[in-house]
Order: C-alpha cells, then sequence, then structure tokens
C-alpha cells in the first residue's frame, strides 16, 4: 500500500500442503505453477492484466469467500488448497453452466481444436445434452468481419479479448455491453465487429479460448497445430519485422493461419496484414514460367489499358485492383529457363559491349533477403561493371540515411523502439504509425499508457495522434520552421545540454546563428502553430529525462527531406538524447528489408556496409574479394536511372521484385522511359505494371518459399525460413542471379544462402559474426561484438560517433518551400501515403483475398467542409489533377486531412497516385517530393464532360 | 403527524423533521439547528476527535454491511499527499428500500453536514454524492440544497474561516443496481461500465480515481451530525452495545401502514410489524417477512419475535442489510415472490463473474419452469447447487445477495414449491 516499499520481499506459504516461497506480489496462480500444479482457468494469460472473472480458478485460502487464484497475491503463512470436492464441485458446475447454452459446434473445436472450455468439459465429464438446465434463448452471431468470425453464443464473457485489443494492441475496440444474461462483448458502440473501428489485427482471436472469435478460413481448411507442418518466419510485409509461426498444409502448399511468435521485437503481437495477408503468394495470377515478348508487341509499351492510361480504364467490366491478364498475356510466350537466361545475359552483354557498362542499371529490391539483395549488388558492379544500382529505399528513406551518415556516421536506427517503454518523451514527426508500422505503434501506446508524454507532429491528424499529449497539426512542408524555432527557444532559454554539446558534438555556433531568427512568432505563421504551443513543446523535449524521436515518410519524402531529418538530429544532439535508454533516432524503415537492402550494397555510391564506392582503398577491398575490377564512379539513383531512360543515357535494366511503374514519381514520364529501354528484364512473382514493359520475365519465389535473413528497423537480423515450395517453374531469386551473371561471363557458385551469407558478413564489419545458425531462433541486433552469447548492441553511440571527429554533427538548415506550391489553377495539397491494409503498389495486399475484402476500393480523403464547397459527398467520384495528369477516384470525408489538402494512398492501379506527383529531387538524398503536389480537384462528372 | 405514519414509539432522530417542508431549505434547516454540528467540527474538533467520536458512537454502516463508520475512516492513510475522496452512496436501489430518498428528501441539508464532516474526517479535498437517477423528485432537491450551502459557505474555499476546503459534486447514476456496490460505483463515477473491483485493493487504498477513497451510506452519513453534537455516549443510549443508535426501517408490501420508521435498534421485529406498521391487511396472517432489503435471508412467520439489532436479526437467521422491510402475507406464493427477485438480480448481474452472469439467468428460469408447472424433484437440488456455487466466489455479493432468497425459501416454504411440482406433474400425467 505504501508507495515506498520497493524492495522485493519474499513470501513463504503451502500450497496444498508444498512449502513455497515466492517474491511478493506473485499471485496464487503463478506460485501454483511454479510448483507444476495447474489451476484451470479460462480468463487468465500472463501477457494480460489479471481480472478473475471466469472464477474457474478459485481456491480455498480458507476465508469465506473463495478466492480467485489469478488475481489474489500470496501472503505469509497462507495455506492454499488447490484441489478439493469442494473446488471440483465449484469448477464442475461452473463449466456446466457455460456449456449449457455452449453452441452445438464450437468454431475454435472444429478448426483448431483447441477449445479450452470443451477441455474442462471432458475433464468434468459434463455433456451439454444431458445437463438438467433448460435451454436459452442464444446469442448472435456475427460475420461481418472477413477475418474473424464472432460467436457470441459461444462467448464465456472471460474479458481476455477485451484486454487484448484494449491493452495488448491498444486500439479500444472491444467492451462489454449490456447486463446479466445480456452482457455481451460489443464492438464500439455495440456495432457489428465488420462495422466497428476494429482494425482486424486479431489479437482477440488469437487469446480467446473458446469458439467465440475465431479465424475464418482463408485458404485451406484450419486445421489443429499438430496435423499442420509450423514454420517459424518472419512477416513480409513491414519493417518491424515480426516474428511468425506459419502453419502449412504441406499438401496443399498454402499457409493456412499465422500466429505471432515470441521474439524481442515484436513480443508475438501482429496487425491485420502479417496475421492474415499471407495468401497472396498462392494467388492463380503467380508466374510459373519465363516469358518472352512476342515479335508483333515491339515497339514496346503499356499493354493493359489501365497502364496505357487509356480513357475509360476506370470503366473497366471488371473491378479494379489487379492487371487484367487476358490483356497482357497475349504478348509474351512461356519459354525454357535456358532460352530466357540466355536472351537475358546476351541482351544485356551486348548493349554493354556496344553502349559500355553504365548504359547498364539493376533495381534491386528491399522485399528480398539480404542475401539476394547482396548477390544482386554484385551482379550489377561485378557483372554489369557499373554502380547504377539501387532500390526502393530511394523512395522513402535516402534522405534520412543521408542525413544519418553525414551528423552522425551511421544511417541506421541508434536504439529499437522497444526502448519507447524507458522514454520519459517520445517524439512521433511525420509518421502514420498506426498504419504503416502498427506493431511498433503498440509499443508506443503501451509506452504512453505507462506514462511516456508522446508528442506527435504531423500534417495529418493520424492513428497515433489520438494517443499524443500534444498533438502539433503542421502546415505541410513547415518542418525545418518548427524544429528551427524548438531550437531557438531551447537555446534561448538555456535548455540544451551543455556537457552534451561540449563533449559529443559540433557545429553548435552555426546552428546558433542559422535558427536564431526562427522565433517561435516567426514560425507561427509558417507553421500554422501557436508560438505558444511551440514553446510548450520546446520545453517539454528540453526538460525531458529522455526522448526518443520517431519519424517517418512525412519527414522524408520533400524535396527538404535530408534538412527535415537533420533538424530532428540536431534536436536530439541538443538536448543529448542519444546513446543512453529510451533516447535515441529511429526513423521508421519501410519494407521488411530495407535496412538489411541498403546494409548489403543496393546503393548506387556505397558497397555493402556502406563503404563508399569512390574510396580507393574500399575498391581494392572488393576487387580483391569479387576477383575483377570495379567501375570507381557513383552510379545513378531511382530516379536518375527512369530520367537516364528516357535519355537514352539507360539501355538496358534488370529489374528484381521493384514495380517503378506505380512506385516512382510522375507516371508519364516514368511510363515513357520504360517504353524506351533497348532491354528490360523483369524478374517477380506475379506480371507487375512494370512487367508489361519487358521483354523478359523471368518467374521468382515469394517471401514464403525461400530462406535468408531480413534486417528489420531495429538493425535486428533474423532468419525468414522456406514454407512454401515455388509453384510451377518458378525459382528462387539468388539462383536466377547467379545463372544471368555466369552466363554473362561472371561466374557465381553458391550452395546455399548460408553460403552468401557468410561471404557478405565477411566484407560487413557490421555483420561481422552472424551467421544463420546464431541468428536462431528470433535473430540479433547488428552490430553483435558476441555472437554466440550476446543479442547484439541495442543502444549505439553513447560515447561518440563513428564520423572521422568522432562527434555529432550539427548540420543547420534553413526554411524552404516546398517545389511545387499550390496557386489559383491548382489550389490543393495533395499528400501522397499509405492505408494499414495495403502494400505499397498492391501486388501482394491485393491479391490477398482479406486485405482485398477490408480496402477493395482506390479513394482519396479530403476535409468534410471543402467537400462540402464543392459540392462532393463522401462516397462520390472526384477528379484530381496536376500539371502531369490526372485520375477520377471515390473520395472520403476525414477531418484527419486538414482543410486544403487531398490525401491519396498510393496502392491503387485504377486510380495511381504517381500519375499525378512530380519528380524533383532532394539535392542531398534524391528522394521525390511524395508528400506536396498541387493539385486540382473537382466533381468528377464535370470534369469528364 | 404529517410524515405519513409517524408513531410515538419510534426514536426520532434523522426522521425528526421528515414531513416538513420548511426543513428542507436553508434557512429552516438553520432554524431546527442546522449547521451548528458542522461549525463545531470544523471549528473546534480535529480530524482524529471527530473520528473518535464517531468510533465512540459504535455507529455502523447503514448500506447492508454494517461496518464500523469510525473505524472506515481511520483506515484512509494519513500524512499523504494524495488527494483523497469521499463518496457518498446515495445510489439506493435495493428491493424494498426507500430510507435514503426520504432523508434526502426531506432533510438534504442533514445529509450534507453529514458529508462535510464526513469529508474533514477523511481529509477529503472533493465529496461526491452518487444518486440514483431514478431518484427524479429528489435530485432537484439536494441540487438546490448543495447551491445554498455554497452560497452561505458551507461548501467551497475556506468553509466558515476554518482553513478547510471541500467541492461537492452530485453524480447521477444511469440505471444500473450494481452501481450501488461501491466499487462499481467507482467505477461509474469514473465513467467506466459499473463493474465491481477486485478487492483488495479496498477503497481507502485505491478508490476514485485511484486515490484513497471512502464511501458511506446516505443514512451513516445523515447521523454524523447528531453524534458530533451530542457525543457518542449520547447515540449509544440506543440500541445495544454491538449495535448502538438508532436505524430506519423502510416497510412495504401486506401492511396496513406501511413507510419508513425510525427506531432503537434493539426494538422488536414483531412490534414494528404489528405496532407501527398496524400488522397484515385484514384477515391475513403474515407468511414471510424480509427485514433488510432482498439480498437477506428470508424469515417465516414463526421466526419474527427478534430484535432488530445486527446480532439479533443475525441469530433469527437473517440481517439488518438495509433495513428495506418487506412483508408478505399468506396469499403470497414464495416462488413466484422468489422468482420476482431472482430474475431482478438476473437483470442487474453487472455480467463480469460467470457464475453471476449465467447462475442468476438459470435459476430465474428454472423458477418460471417450476412456476409454469414444468417442475422436477430434482430442480431442488439443482437450484441449490447452483446457489452453492453463486455463493462466496464472485467478485462482488450480488450472486450472493441471488443466492439467499433462494436457499431460505427452499429451507422454509418448501411446501410451495412441492406443490407447484406435483401440480405440473398431475396436469402432465392427466394430458
Amino acid at each position: 500500500m505504501q508507495a515506498t516499499e520497493t524492495t522485493t520481499r519474499a513470501t513463504s506459504l503451502t500450497i496444498d500442503g508444498t512449502d513455497v516461497t515466492v517474491p511478493e506480489g506473485t499471485t496464487i496462480w503463478e506460485a501454483a505453477r511454479q510448483l507444476g500444479i495447474e489451476i484451470p482457468v479460462l480468463c487468465h494469460d500472463p501477457r494480460l492484466r489479471p481480472v478473475g472473472v471466469c472464477r474457474m480458478c478459485v481456491v480455498d485460502v480458507g476465508e469465506r469467500v473463495l478466492a480467485a487464484s489469478c488475481v489474489r497475491q500470496c501472503a505469509d503463512g497462507m495455506s492454499v488448497v488447490t484441489q478439493s470436492d469442494k473446488l471440483d464441485r465449484c469448477r464442475a458446475t461452473l463449466t456446466g453452466l457455460l456449456m449449457s447454452d455452449y453452441p452445438d459446434e464450437s468454431r475454435r473445436q472444429v478448426t483448431t481444436a483447441d477449445d479450452q472450455l470443451l477441455e474442462l468439459a471432458e475433464r468434468y465429464g459434463i455433456e451439454r445434452g444431458k445437463s438438467a438446465l433448460p435451454r436459452g434463448n442464444g446469442r448472435p452471431d456475427d460475420l461481418s468481419s472477413p477475418v474473424i468470425a464472432v460467436d457470441h453464443s459461444a462467448c464465456i464473457l472471460c474479458d481476455k479479448c477485451i484486454r487484448a485489443c484494449n491493452e495488448i494492441q491498444h486500439n479500444d475496440v472491444i467492451g462489454r455491453t449490456g447486463k446479466g444474461y445480456g452482457t455481451r462483448i460489443g464492438f464500439d458502440l455495440d456495432n457489428p465487429m465488420g462495422q466497428s473501428t476494429c482494425v482486424a489485427c486479431g489479437e482477440c482471436a488469437s487469446v480467446c479460448p473458446t469458439g467465440a472469435l475465431t479465424n475464418v478460413q482463408l485458404t485451406a481448411p484450419l486445421r489443429p497445430r499438430s496435423a499442420l507442418t509450423s514454420v517459424d518466419s518472419l512477416c513480409p510485409y513491414c519493417g518491424v519485422g515480426c516474428t511468425i509461426t506459419y502453419h502449412i498444409d504441406p499438401e496443399e502448399n498454402t499457409v493456412v493461419y499465422a500466429d505471432g511468435r515470441e521474439s524481442p521485437g515484436s513480443q508475438e503481437r501482429l496487425c491485420v496484414k502479417g496475421r492474415y495477408g499471407f495468401d497472396y503468394s498462392r494467388h492463380p495470377q503467380r508466374l510459373t514460367m519465363p516469358l518472352i515478348r512476342r515479335e508483333e508487341f515491339y515497339p514496346k509499351g503499356a499493354l493493359s489499358s489501365d497502364v496505357r492510361g487509356a480513357r475509360g480504364a476506370r470503366r473497366r467490366k471488371k473491378p479494379g485492383g489487379l492487371v487484367d491478364y487476358d490483356e497482357v498475356m497475349p504478348a509474351f510466350r512461356e519459354a525454357s529457363w535456358d532460352e530466357a537466361l540466355d536472351l537475358v545475359a546476351g541482351r544485356l552483354k551486348e548493349i554493354k559491349d556496344t553502349h559500355g557498362s553504365s548504359a547498364l542499371a539493376g533495381f534491386g529490391s528491399a522485399k528480398c533477403s539480404n542475401e539476394e539483395a547482396y548477390l544482386f549488388q554484385k551482379l550489377v558492379r561485378a557483372a554489369f561493371g557499373t554502380n547504377n544500382v539501387d532500390h526502393c529505399t530511394r523512395l522513402c528513406h535516402a534522405s534520412s540515411v543521408a542525413a544519418l551518415l553525414e551528423t552522425i556516421g551511421s544511417g541506421a536506427v541508434t536504439n529499437t523502439f522497444g526502448d519507447v517503454g524507458n522514454a520519459d518523451v517520445a517524439l512521433v514527426a511525420g509518421s502514420n504509425t498506426t498504419a504503416n508500422h502498427p506493431v511498433a505503434a503498440t509499443f508506443i501506446k503501451d509506452a504512453v499508457h505507462n506514462g511516456t508524454t508522446l508528442i506527435v507532429i504531423d500534417a495529418r491528424e493520424t492513428g497515433i495522434a489520438r494517443h499524443a499529449h500534444h498533438f502539433l497539426q503542421i502546415e505541410p512542408s513547415s518542418d525545418v520552421a518548427l524544429y528551427n524555432a524548438m531550437m531557438q527557444v531551447m537555446i534561448e532559454e538555456d535548455l540544451v545540454n551543455h556537457d552534451y554539446i561540449r563533449d559529443f558534438t559540433e557545429g553548435f555556433e552555426e546552428l546558433r546563428e542559422v535558427v536564431r531568427s526562427y522565433t517561435p512568432e516567426a514560425a507561427e505563421r509558417v507553421c500554422g502553430v501557436s508560438a505558444d504551443k511551440i514553446r510548450e513543446i520546446a520545453r517539454v523535449f528540453a526538460r525531458a529525462k529522455s526522448a526518443l524521436i520517431f519519424w517517418g515518410m512525412g519527414i522524408s519524402q520533400h524535396t527538404t527531406g535530408a534538412d527535415n531529418a537533420r533538424c530532428l538530429i540536431s534536436l536530439a544532439l541538443l538536448t543529448g538524447n542519444v546513446g543512453r535508454p529510451g533516447t535515441g533516432l529511429h526513423p521508421l524503415r519501410g519494407q521488411n528489408n530495407v535496412q538489411g537492402a541498403s546494409d548489403a550494397g543496393l546503393i548506387p555510391m556505397m558497397y555493402p556496409d556502406y563503404q563508399s564506392v569512390a574510396d580507393e582503398k574500399v575498391q581494392a577491398k572488393f576487387e580483391k574479394a569479387w576477383g575483377i575490377p570495379l567501375d570507381p564512379k557513383p552510379g545513378l539513383t531511382v530516379v536518375e536511372i527512369i530520367g537516364g531512360a528516357l535519355s537514352k543515357e539507360i539501355r538496358g535494366m534488370y529489374m528484381m521484385g521493384e514495380n517503378p511503374f506505380l512506385s516512382d514519381p510522375n507516371t508519364n514520364k516514368v511510363r515513357k522511359a520504360l517504353a524506351a529501354l533497348d532491354f528490360l528484364c523483369v524478374q517477380d512473382i506475379f506480371l507487375t505494371e512494370t512487367a508489361e514493359f519487358a521483354d523478359v520475365i523471368l518467374p521468382a519465389s515469394s517471401f514464403f518459399e525461400k530462406t535468408g535473413t531480413f534486417t528489420n528497423t531495429d538493425r535486428r537480423v533474423q532468419v525468414g525460413r522456406k514454407a512454401l515450395s515455388s509453384p510451377g517453374e518458378a525459382r528462387l531469386d539468388w539462383e536466377i542471379v547467379c545463372d544471368v551473371a555466369r552466363r554473362m561471363g561472371y561466374p557465381m557458385a553458391y550452395d546455399s544462402t548460408e553460403e552468401i551469407f557468410e561471404e557478405f558478413t565477411a566484407l560487413a564489419p557490421s555483420y561481422a559474426g552472424l551467421t544463420h545458425e546464431n541468428l536462431q531462433p528470433t535473430g540479433k541486433l547488428w552490430p553483435c561484438p558476441d555472437p554466440e552469447t550476446g543479442d547484439g548492441i541495442q543502444i549505439l553511440f553513447g560515447d561518440g560517433f563513428p564520423t572521422p571527429s568522432g562527434r555529432g554533427k550539427f548540420v543547420a538548415a534553413q526554411h524552404q518551400p516546398p517545389a511545387e506550391l499550390p496557386d489559383a489553377e491548382y489550389p490543393f495539397v495533395l499528400n501522397t501515403g499509405r492505408l494499414l491494409e495495403h502494400w505499397h503498389t498492391g501486388t501482394m495486399t491485393r491479391r490477398s483475398r482479406a486485405l482485398d475484402a477490408i480496402q477493395p476500393q482506390a479513394f482519396c480523403e479530403m476535409h468534410p467542409e471543402d467537400l462540402a464547397e464543392l459540392g462532393v459527398e463522401t462516397g462520390e467520384p472526384v477528379h484530381l489533377a496536376t500539371r502531369r495528369g490526372s485520375i477520377v477516384l471515390a473520395v472520403r470525408a476525414s477531418t484527419a486531412t486538414p482543410r486544403g489538402n487531398v490525401f491519396l494512398p498510393f496502392h491503387f492501379r485504377e486510380a495511381p497516385a504517381n500519375i499525378l506527383t512530380h519528380d524533383k529531387l532532394d539535392p542531398f538524398g534524391k528522394i521525390p517530393e511524395f508528400k506536396f503536389s498541387a493539385v486540382k480537384v473537382e466533381k468528377a462528372e464535370a470534369a469528364s464532360a | 403527524m404529517a410524515y405519513p405514519h409517524s408513531h410515538p414509539r419510534e426514536t426520532r432522530i434523522l426522521s425528526e423533521h421528515f414531513g416538513e417542508i420548511e426543513a428542507t431549505t436553508l434557512d429552516g434547516w438553520i432554524e431546527r439547528g442546522g449547521y451548528k454540528a458542522v461549525e463545531k467540527a470544523l471549528g473546534s474538533m480535529s480530524r482524529e476527535q471527530v473520528i473518535e467520536v464517531v468510533k465512540e458512537s459504535g455507529l455502523r454502516g447503514r448500506g447492508g454491511a454494517g461496518f464500523p463508520t469510525g473505524l472506515k475512516w481511520s483506515f484512509m492513510p494519513k500524512d499523504d499527499t494524495l488527494p483523497h475522496y469521499l463518496v457518498c452512496n446515495a445510489d439506493e436501489s435495493e428491493p424494498g428500500t426507500f430510507k435514503d430518498r426520504e432523508i434526502m428528501r426531506w432533510t438534504p441539508h442533514q445529509l450534507l453536514e453529514g458529508c462535510i464532516i464526513g469529508s474533514y474526517a477523511i481529509g477529503a479535498s472533493h465529496c461526491y454524492i452518487y444518486i440514483r437517477g431514478e431518484f427524479v423528485d429528489v435530485i432537484p432537491v439536494v441540487n438546490q440544497a448543495v447551491v445554498d450551502a455554497y452560497s452561505r459557505g458551507y461548501l467551497g474555499r475556506d468553509i466558515l474561516g476554518s482553513g478547510y476546503s471541500l467541492e461537492l459534486t452530485v453524480h447521477l447514476g444511469a440505471g444500473a443496481y450494481i452501481a450501488g456496490e461501491e466499487t462499481g460505483m467507482l467505477n461509474s463515477l469514473e465513467g467506466r461500465r459499473a463493474e465491481p473491483r477486485i478487492k483488495p485493493p479496498f477503497p481507502a487504498a485505491k478508490g476514485a480515481f485511484g486515490m484513497p477513497t471512502t464511501v458511506n451510506n446516505v443514512e451513516s452519513l445523515a447521523v454524523v451530525p447528531h453524534i458530533v453534537t451530542n457525543g457518542g455516549d449520547w447515540y449509544r443510549q440506543w440500541g445495544t452495545e454491538k449495535s448502538s443508535g438508532t436505524k430506519l426501517f423502510s416497510c412495504c408490501g401486506h401492511l396496513q401502514k406501511p413507510g419508513t420508521y425510525e427506531i432503537a435498534m434493539d426494538f422488536n421485529l414483531k412490534d414494528l410489524l404489528y405496532d407501527l406498521c398496524g400488522g397484515p391487511p385484514e384477515g391475513r396472517e403474515f407468511k414471510a417477512v424480509i427485514p433488510g432489503g432482498s439480498s437477506v435471508p428470508i424469515l417465516a412467520a414463526d421466526e419474527l419475535d427478534a430484535e432488530c439489532s445486527y446480532e439479533g436479526l443475525e441469530a433469527a437467521g437473517s440481517m439488518v442489510g438495509s433495513g428495506g422491510l418487506i412483508a408478505m402475507d399468506d396469499s403470497t406464493n414464495m416462488v413466484h415472490a422468489v422468482r420476482r427477485m431472482v430474475e431482478f438480480y438476473a437483470h442487474e448481474s453487472c455480467g463480469q463473474c460467470t457464475q453471476c452472469r449465467e447462475g442468476t439467468y438459470w435459476a430465474a428460469k428454472i423458477l418460471r419452469r417450476i412456476e409454469r408447472g414444468g417442475g422436477r424433484e430434482e430442480d431442488i437440488p439443482l437450484l441449490l447447487d447452483i446457489s452453492a456455487n453463486m455463493a462466496g466466489k464472485t467478485i462482488c455479493v450480488l450472486s450472493d445477495s441471488a443466492a439467499a432468497p433462494i436457499v431460505s425459501s427452499i429451507q422454509k416454504f418448501q411446501d410451495d414449491y412441492m406443490a407447484l411440482i406435483a401440480k405440473g406433474q398431475h396436469a402432465a400425467v392427466g394430458t
């Protein structure tokens, strides 16, 4: 009771006659478990706050009232009886009460066969049919969610789903409703689950002990875990890198369902994509044979009406979402691997011989493993002979990485997302965390629940903003002004950490000079946030004992992206918030292997582990390792390569798992560029929009079909394991890369991905010592000085930085407006982004039954008052036009998007966002400004007339 | 003789001014000696002295459990820096109980005085009166009293220059019986579902908004000013050693003069029934009496010669409970009466604990079955089994309350059950 007592005392008691001593505060249930005594319980799970409602775990502690052992704490001298006739009778009657109205068929029992109530019923010999109790009126079914079936008649009100939703995922959707026998779990204000704010993470179904909340069949019929093959692997989607156990039906060659797996990062939590988005890999549109473009389909161009941008494409008969194979397949013929590989190697070699190595380029992918990324950049560098190799990181965090390398000498996070639990203050800037890093968001929400002050700064009121103590809705692209003003306040009011600045930084004076003029009053005019609020936030952040900064695309995807990141880094340096628990810089990485793909060298100016291609010593090291002279000239970046294709500087390309047609800015330009290539090889699992321009398409393997390592946003290197076999003649990506290299005259021979990983780690000091074997079962953080025993270093830079001076550098930035400002003709600001249920260009998620069912249609979001002025109702189509092109799609009213703005998810091929975006780049990170274009909005009928 | 049926054998301390409309106003209350106790307590007594005098009086909680009020107050932490709260439980919802309603309707300032003194004693800076939302006629009376008390400086900053400040908020319930359970009430006060909390921690350690809290019944608080004014010994002149003072009994059912009566706690139940309440209707006999609200065991007609003290009614096989007396004459079928009560509990179960949520529902269903002629002899042991599993195993005592009338009616009025079962079986055979 007294908060002063902090030391943990021991408590001694007897349980069923056995003496036991446990730390004070231990529950009887837990103490009994330690003795090997299992007390039956339905409502308790060690991950959840005990509530003691099922009353199954009651024990006799010699009081008038039986105590629920899951909540009652042990006390000195207590004598506990867990088994007696009285208790058995009590438990049997309870089970009988619950069973009397239980449905004839429990959805859990007929699928995964782990219904805990039926197990108890069996133990106590209770047969529902023989119950003396009359039948109840029953409680209804709710089948409104595409992924979770709700059977209220099987619900025993154990409260686990409520706590899982509220305390693990912090979504606060499920509660109780009604009284007495009419008590039910309810979603929001007792809406059907599918119409509630439920985000379908499935945490509730995963903890439910009965048939009340169960997973819906997505592929093969659900069966008991023991009857399926279990594979410990990872989630294929975002950079959080959640650990998953997939349950496989080997005969059907399909994942049947997925369970969250214990690990230091995700701790068994999953989001809707990880738990329910696994079925894309068995979609009938999977490529199973190499394809070669038929003669009559030259000169090359887009094949499908959507990709052609044909008028009326939006009125296609089939609903949008997928490439219409009937439209595109006739352009290709099936070929043998030998023919296809010969053609690829021959044409690339021919271009190299005629136009030189620099006429070739390759796009790797952050969806592929470290091994594949490493091999791919080796192919381009060693076999093509150029550094023109890049990947989609360029489009997400290139500016962040550039700024981090410049200031603190390392492009990765300095601390893990989970350490937010130790932060006094967390700042989330330009990150729609609940949608894009949902599981990381749960840890931020956890921290808020436990006392961390959360500051969210964003132009949109995102899901995470709802949890913030301070939400600053700034004008789009006003970040530098805001952060400079915060720093101005900190310096002015002497809230900076002088010791840290003196010992660990350089460039403070220059910073002070630049931010001097950024008074809160001046910033208020740019940011739209009051000067008082800016002062308040500056003080809250500066006075924090520890502060952790997260950021996302809202920071990086600007022509001032590097400047935005520099400001955040300066904030951390100014206040000494690096290198201690609860502090650090954490750009939340997008793809599941975006960290690893960069680490492995899919960067035009860097070899693996950020070793500069321009450094002679480094060049010599790699020439020796790879046995071939290498090009010292840094290569072109993604958008530059597309530009190069248009100008014929680039003539031949190899794309492994990238879909630039939808992901790169200014689609109309990309379309021309792709068509202009002399030769394009696309290696992918589906015929993507980009593949329509290919000469050769090579069928690759999905995430589920290969073993390899993936590095998550925390720098955690984890092993993804082969769970399924590839369809048809589809092959492993690394094998295809090796074959192309060999046929181009550069031998590559590996027996396994372990062997590739070994070669990579030998060249990448950060990965030194890591092997597939010692990465079991939950991976390790790099760097990892003691790989056999340690988990790797969680918090970096407690004693300086890997810069030449050993100091972190303040790089001051001046506020600059975005490249294309709204004007009278294009008065709205267009902001592109993502949705929880979809992944990037939709190749995977729109082929996932569940995800597509939840979010089937293209739409954009606008403020209801703007819609009212335009005379458009929510759900009606609007016409969005920029100087580069136009699209038509439905609009949804949302106050999350501020007035004057349009939020547009870029997942939808039938309304491709990048038709509208421009391709001006951040000069430093070479990242396009996806977050800001000037756009015109009109009611659709008026526009098409 | 204005108040419905006052009787010379009553001991009217709390109810002295019942029926006097002027007593509801602040001026009227001051004319009747009101707020003297507040002046005394805040002006000349320390907190400890207030607690001490209440302890001396032997006052026990009038909400049902009978826990000594002074002792409860002394559990509140001392010398801590956390805010303390006093919550007055005015969510009077126990079937058959309407005595708190009378206190608030006729003497709202009597309650406010108790709240102020109680808050002072436990060091509370804020007091909440949680009133049952259905008390539509009482709520404006209490609200007006609070406004008046603020305007005259009995509430708010620096009360009567004593340096003690207290804010008081009247909070309305929204129609859940379980909000009358003290921790259910705290949840409801905080804006949550009125679900009882697991104890420990008890409210004195972690109550409203997680802070040290005392929850007291209206009647317990309303009598405090009298004890402060007159002393503990004065209060002890009535009642017994273990049950001092007076108690309001709200009497209803088959009575000639139903109403709220205040009696010394050593008063005889039979006298209350026959003398004060005028006995059963003409030509009828009492069959059963529930002395303390529907949650306490039923007494049969031959068990009524009992003292109305805590120990006396317990010896008779029941409890003082809330003092909500329900009398039933020989026209009553006990299965019918008990089924109505159990249906009430089934409806009001918060739904947390399995045996309460399911047990009350099934028990009501079985009782209905018996009533309609579909009962079986095995239903009796089945009801007893369910009841045994409901009592003493749940988070709060609602489940125990529902079991009490089932068990006591089967013990004492099994004939009613058997007659219905036999009649049903006979009818079944006949067809």
